[in-house]
């Protein structure tokens, strides 16, 4: 070997050690401002992690766009629900007085809340869009109460970090960062155009989470569980998305 | 990419005997053979993945909001990988959009990093004054007239121009590198609910969601007509001898490289 290669090797082993120092630190830092997502393994990652950093660096407190009542669809699509199961029906001949809202993991004070109980909490409305992964959208006022107020009332402890919630459905759960949480815009929804949230729209509770896709804002809400840790829960991926092929960050 | 030149082995000019071919000045800089490829590859996992999506919902509207249950703009006369979606054919095609969501976002990442490398060298390295922009004689409307003209004869292009860009290609190029490229990028990233709740402008100035992907399928489309019309004059102009110099940085043969 001679003595420029030997050179030039030193110093390519030396960058690459830099790089890889680098790429570690980068990492560390990361992981410390919770840029990391549930579903940042395998070989979709680096676009995802990169989503979802970007979207916690630039948007922490940006509000989705709102509309005037004017603009609000008149077809606002159902899409399609799965097959409601019969302990979903036997709710709704009851008019959902029964519905229950479980909260727990990390809270002080887990319980259950009646639909009556959470409408009894300060209502907000908002007219935002509700837009698909797949290309299509209506816009359409939500009134609920903010995901932050029933928190409050839960008593979130200090190192949770995540909000998982659960459909009827057993198939159907998602999570969202303690940012989304508690972002203003984030509701327990329902009620929809001014009525009660209709079944095919995710009634009579759904979650909206405006700066996400449609998929993000589940729909038949029955169980919160706030939580530091997604491996918890199902495959670890942090939803029932990731699992099905489909990114845990919807925010594009 | 060079397009409409003959065969290269007549073109260039004999090196020197005691002038190695390496001390040539390459066809192409290493960063643009880097970058020229990363994008390639890039662009058609953005375009498979694209198309993907759109099998989900094979319909166009303009304005802010658009589903099956409102009227479109146009939908293409394909079948749909959701049985919601009306198309006219007896059967619904397997969901896709997981893998194709996560590509297309991948790869669009991949797209951006490298072409914002491409473009800040491209100006300190002078390639886009030099290479790219019109200049002298060529600036002008009868340049490009006449370089139509010839393209429309099918004309073999003169020596001279094997080793660098007519009027043409310039254009074509910076239309592509300048106005489609980063139109593309906007018009997908109008389309992100977290995007547009930080930058709403970017989707208002396109007049709603539907009109950004409306107008994001139409750049796409037209990046892809520049995909076939430059793969179609670089097969023109010798495949393997252009496809090589883009790879190589060299119009040589692969026995100069030793």
């Amino acid at each position: 070997m001679t003595d420029l290669s030997r050179r030039r090797l030193i110093k390519a082993g030396l960058a690459a050690a830099t790089g890889f120092a680098g790429l570690g630190v980068a990492a560390g830092l990361a992981k410390n401002y919770g840029l990391i997502p549930p579903d940042h393994g395998g070989i979709w990652g680096a676009g995802e992690t990169l989503n979802y950093a970007s979207y916690r660096l630039l948007t922490n407190h940006s509000m989705a766009r709102e509309f005037s009542r004017s603009e609000i669809s008149t077809k606002p699509l159902a899409n399609e629900i799965p097959p409601l199961s019969d302990a979903f029906k036997k709710l709704q001949a009851g008019g959902f007085a029964d519905w229950r809202l479980t909260v727990d993991g990390m809270v002080d004070r887990p319980g259950m809340f009646s639909l009556e109980q959470l409408k009894s909490y300060p209502s907000r409305s908002q007219i935002t869009q509700l837009a698909c992964e797949e290309g299509w959208s209506y816009v359409a006022e939500w009134t609920g109460v903010p995901l932050a107020h029933v928190l409050e009332v839960a008593g979130i402890k200090r190192q949770a970090k995540y909000v998982v919630y659960f459909s009827i459905d057993p198939e159907w759960w998602d999570s969202i960062d303690m940012g989304d949480a508690l972002h203003p815009q984030t509701y327990l929804a329902y009620g929809m155009n001014g009525g009660d949230l209709p079944v095919g729209n995710g009634g009579p509770l759904r979650m909206r989470v405006p700066r996400q896709l449609g998929y993000k804002s589940v729909k038949f809400i029955t169980r919160l569980a706030v939580t530091d840790d997604l491996r918890k829960f199902g495959k670890g991926l942090g939803s029932a998305s990731p699992e099905g092929g489909y990114a845990w960050f919807a925010g594009i | 990419m060079g397009v409409m030149q003959s065969a290269p082995e007549e073109l260039v000019p004999v090196p020197a005997p005691h002038s190695p071919s390496t001390a040539q000045p390459p066809r192409h800089t290493a960063l643009v053979r880097a970058t020229h490829w990363i994008i390639a590859l890039s662009f058609l996992a953005l375009l498979l993945s694209g198309i993907e999506i759109v099998i989900s919902h094979p319909r166009f509207y303009w304005g802010e909001n658009g589903n099956v249950l409102t009227p479109v703009l146009f939908k293409l006369p394909i079948p749909s990988s959701r049985s919601l979606v009306p198309t006219g054919y007896g059967y619904v095609l397997p969901d896709q959009n997981g893998w194709s969501r996560y590509l297309h976002f991948q790869s669009a990442w991949l797209v951006v990093l490298t072409g914002l490398v491409y473009v800040a060298a491209g100006f300190v390295s002078g390639h886009f004054r030099k290479d790219l922009l019109p200049s002298g004689e060529d600036a002008s409307w009868r340049a490009l007239w006449r370089t139509i003209a010839s393209h429309l004869r099918f004309e073999r292009p003169s020596a001279a121009e094997a080793s660098s860009y007519n009027v043409l290609q310039r254009l074509t190029y910076l239309f592509v590198i300048f106005a489609l490229f980063p139109l593309v990028i906007w018009t997908g990233l109008a389309m992100s609910p977290a995007f547009t709740s930080a930058f709403p402008a970017s989707v208002t100035l396109l007049g709603g969601r539907q009109s950004a992907r409306t107008i994001h399928f139409f750049v796409a489309m037209s990046l892809l007509l520049f995909l076939l019309v430059h793969v179609g004059m670089v097969w023109f102009a010798g495949f393997r001898s252009r496809t090589r110099s883009m790879i190589t940085g060299r119009i040589e043969g692969p026995l100069e490289d030793a």
